[in-house]
């Protein structure tokens, strides 16, 4: 019916995903978890930990989104929406940080 | 569909109130404007709770000592108020009460995108408030409805987390709503309902689902971390554990600043709606007002650093914040002047909904207009903290939110039960909401500036006066808001019937196309909508036409 015309840019429901693809992708998320737990192990500094720990997450969450949550196989707009959340995120952190970065630059009085 | 018309009473045409009736088909129902009439009246049961809260803080400080409740128990009313007024009453009222209930129709959409999550979302929001009711019942809490750490982490007593779980659950509510009318608006227009077709409401009810799917996550996990914290002893925002009390205000605030638009972006599209149908114009400068919502939606995500300008931010950071902070506030006004705009002019018919929303405009002015003086950090300094806060959030959550949510209800009462109330009892309502409401806010500005602190149950002998007038001023404001209970009710039982489409004369999809009160599926068939929105210019021409029915019908979805 008519909802169909404005139905040409996904093809997200017409599309089915092997079963194949989940069991990998849980196969490379459980993985993952073993190299987290194993660098947690490792001996390095603080700041790199945190790198490293933050850089696997990052990785199984984009699996995540690309396999689990179909956004590989999804048209533009669903990019768009998902593209918008991590900037959403980046806002956050910025901002957040202009105030931690600049918190030394000057004693301000009173406080 | 049914038969078009009634012959008084005989014969009944089947409508989404009567085509089932048992309390299973309410329950389990997708029929979006069923489960927008589950939201109404569950929001109103918290609306009067908190409402009571409301009453019990101005009868304390109707007089400077603290007798009536000891400081302790005050402390968990504000807090009472706050959480169920806030979270369970104005984050869900007008979008998922009104935007369930006509935004489909105004799309020439037979349902929202995903109904069963539709229904999920009232269910998550009501096992929170089931949670967080549990949390006051056992005790209450005294965190205030900001959960500031390390306060509510490490030192409050009471079911802090309990409450915590209950708000997580009703964002997550909120965010399903949300997603639902994001995909709703994207991929259920009816042919020929192009974006700047859309009525002003729905362009409205998108920028607020922007922010309900991007803001919301934030603060559920956030207010997660206070309950870690607390159960876990996991260091994240006290200090004694390692963590930063501000993390957390950053948090909270980038969530709470945008969810302030959350509950007033809402009520810009109510008033839109109603200022435009009862002056028969089309509102002025509908692009601008479209976009402002959505600069609202976006800037508003770039300045909660306000409300942390006195609590250890950078003084760089702060003026940052300030800046964009007053930026936010041009949108809104562009909303302000194109509805004058409107108005002017125009044909004015002063019923119920439209005195409602000229009463908005007035409030919200205030509201806005005061935001600025706390955007300036200097004056901020000395206002911060006190009673000045309290009247300017309650002129834009009260007087703003809430007065448009009125008009809303009003306005679409007549579609969503096919009666009428009383005109003439509304518009007093109306007066005495808008009067009582002054009297009991405007000398808070006062209070304010003088120096008085919010959150403390007594006060010096000098600022008395004005705290009576406050509390008289309440009262009258609690008379005008039972009003509308009293009549509303009653009208379904013994209000005028109303059985034509259109009882405003107004434009649009859900007034032209659809039956009153609607058939279970709105439309018979998806509409074709020929006319931009609020084409009050050409009145011959229908916004839109249900097509004949072709050789070929597909069926509709069940609900
Ligand atoms: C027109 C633009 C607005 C501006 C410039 C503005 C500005 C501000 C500022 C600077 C503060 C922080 C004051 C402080 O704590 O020191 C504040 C507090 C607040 N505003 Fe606004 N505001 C605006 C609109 C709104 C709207 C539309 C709402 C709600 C619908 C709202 C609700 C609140 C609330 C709830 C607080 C206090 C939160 C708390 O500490 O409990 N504001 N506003
Ligand atoms: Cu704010």
């Amino acid at each position: 019916m008519a909802e169909h015309t404005a139905h040409h840019t996904e093809g997200h429901e017409h599309h089915v995903v092997p079963i194949r693809v989940y069991t990998w992708t849980l196969i490379g998320l459980l993985i993952l978890l073993i190299v987290t737990v194993a660098a947690g192990f490792i001996p390095m500094p603080v700041w790199l930990g945190t790198v490293v720990a933050l850089a696997i997450a990052a990785f199984k969450t984009s699996l995540v989104m690309a396999f689990f949550m179909h956004v590989k196989f999804s048209g533009k707009l669903v990019w768009l929406f998902a593209a918008a959340g991590f900037f959403w995120l980046v806002i956050m952190i910025i901002f957040a940080y202009a105030d931690y970065i600049t918190r030394p630059w000057e004693p301000v009085p009173g406080f | 569909m049914a038969t078009q018309t009634i012959a008084h009473g005989e014969q009944q045409r089947v409508n989404y109130l009567n085509w089932k009736t048992t309390v299973a088909s309410w329950l389990f129902t997708y029929d979006h404007k069923r489960i927008g009439i589950l939201y109404l009246v569950s929001i109103t049961i918290f609306f009067l709770l908190g409402g009571i809260a409301a009453a019990l803080i101005r009868m304390e400080l109707a007089t400077p000592k603290g007798d009536l409740l000891t400081s302790d128990v005050y402390n968990k009313m504000f807090t009472i108020h706050g959480v169920l007024m806030i979270f369970f009453f104005l984050v869900p009222s007008i979008p998922a009460v009104f935007g369930n209930f006509v935004l489909p129709m105004m799309i020439g959409a037979r349902d929202v995108a995903f109904p069963r999550l539709n229904l999920l979302s009232w269910y998550f929001f009501m096992v929170g408030a089931l949670l967080a009711t549990i949390a006051l019942v056992k005790g209450g809490i005294d965190t205030g409805w900001t959960f500031y750490t390390p306060y509510s982490s490490s030192f409050a007593k009471g079911e802090v987390s309990l409450a915590i779980v209950g708000v997580f659950l009703a964002g997550f509510s909120s965010i399903f709503t949300g997603i639902n009318f994001l995909v709703t608006i994207h991929k259920m227009r009816a042919p020929g309902m192009t974006w700047f077709r859309l009525p002003l409401f729905v362009w409205a009810m998108y920028a607020t689902s922007l922010i309900q799917v991007l803001g919301t996550p934030v603060v559920a996990i956030t207010l997660l971390l206070v309950a870690v914290e607390r159960s876990l002893r996991i260091g994240i925002f006290d200090p004694n554990l390692g963590g930063d009390p501000i993390l957390y205000q950053h948090l909270f605030w980038f969530y709470s600043h945008p969810a302030v638009y959350i509950m007033i972006l809402p009520g810009m599209g109510v008033i839109s709606e109603v200022i435009s149908a009862f002056s028969k114009k089309r509102v002025f400068g509908y692009h601008f007002v479209a976009f402002a919502s959505l600069a609202i939606a976006i800037i508003g995500f770039l300045v909660w650093g306000h409300h942390m300008f006195s609590t250890g931010q950078s003084i760089y950071a702060s003026i940052l914040f300030s800046f964009l902070t007053f930026l936010v506030a041009i949108p809104s006004a562009i909303k302000t002047f194109n509805w004058m705009a409107t108005i002017w002019k125009g044909r004015v018919h002063w019923e119920a909904p439209m005195i409602y929303a000229l009463g908005f405009m007035g409030l919200f002015v205030i509201g806005g207009l005061t935001g600025l003086y706390l955007a300036a950090m200097a004056t901020n300094v000395h206002l911060t903290d006190t009673y000045f806060i309290v009247a300017h959030f309650h002129y834009v959550m009260v007087g703003g939110a809430i007065m448009a949510y009125l008009a809303a209800l009003h306005f679409w009462w007549p579609k969503m039960t096919g009666r009428m109330y009383p005109q003439s009892w509304a518009k007093l309502s109306a007066l005495l909401v808008f009067v009582g409401f002054n009297l009991t806010f405007f000398p808070q500005f006062i209070l304010g500036y003088m120096g008085m602190p919010r959150r403390y149950h007594s006060y010096p002998e000098e600022w008395a006066a004005l705290n009576l007038l406050s509390s008289a001023g309440a009262s009258v404001l609690g008379i005008g808001y039972l009003l509308p209970a009293i009549y509303l009710v009653w009208s379904l039982k013994y209000g005028r019937v109303v059985t034509e489409r259109n009882p405003w004369g107004a434009r649009g999809l859900e007034w032209e196309l659809v039956d009153t009160p609607p058939d279970p599926h709105n439309f018979e068939r998806t509409p074709i909508v020929t006319r931009p929105a609020y084409d009050y210019g050409h009145p011959e021409e229908p916004t839109g036409i249900i097509p004949k029915p072709r050789p070929v019908v597909v069926g509709g979805k069940d609900g």
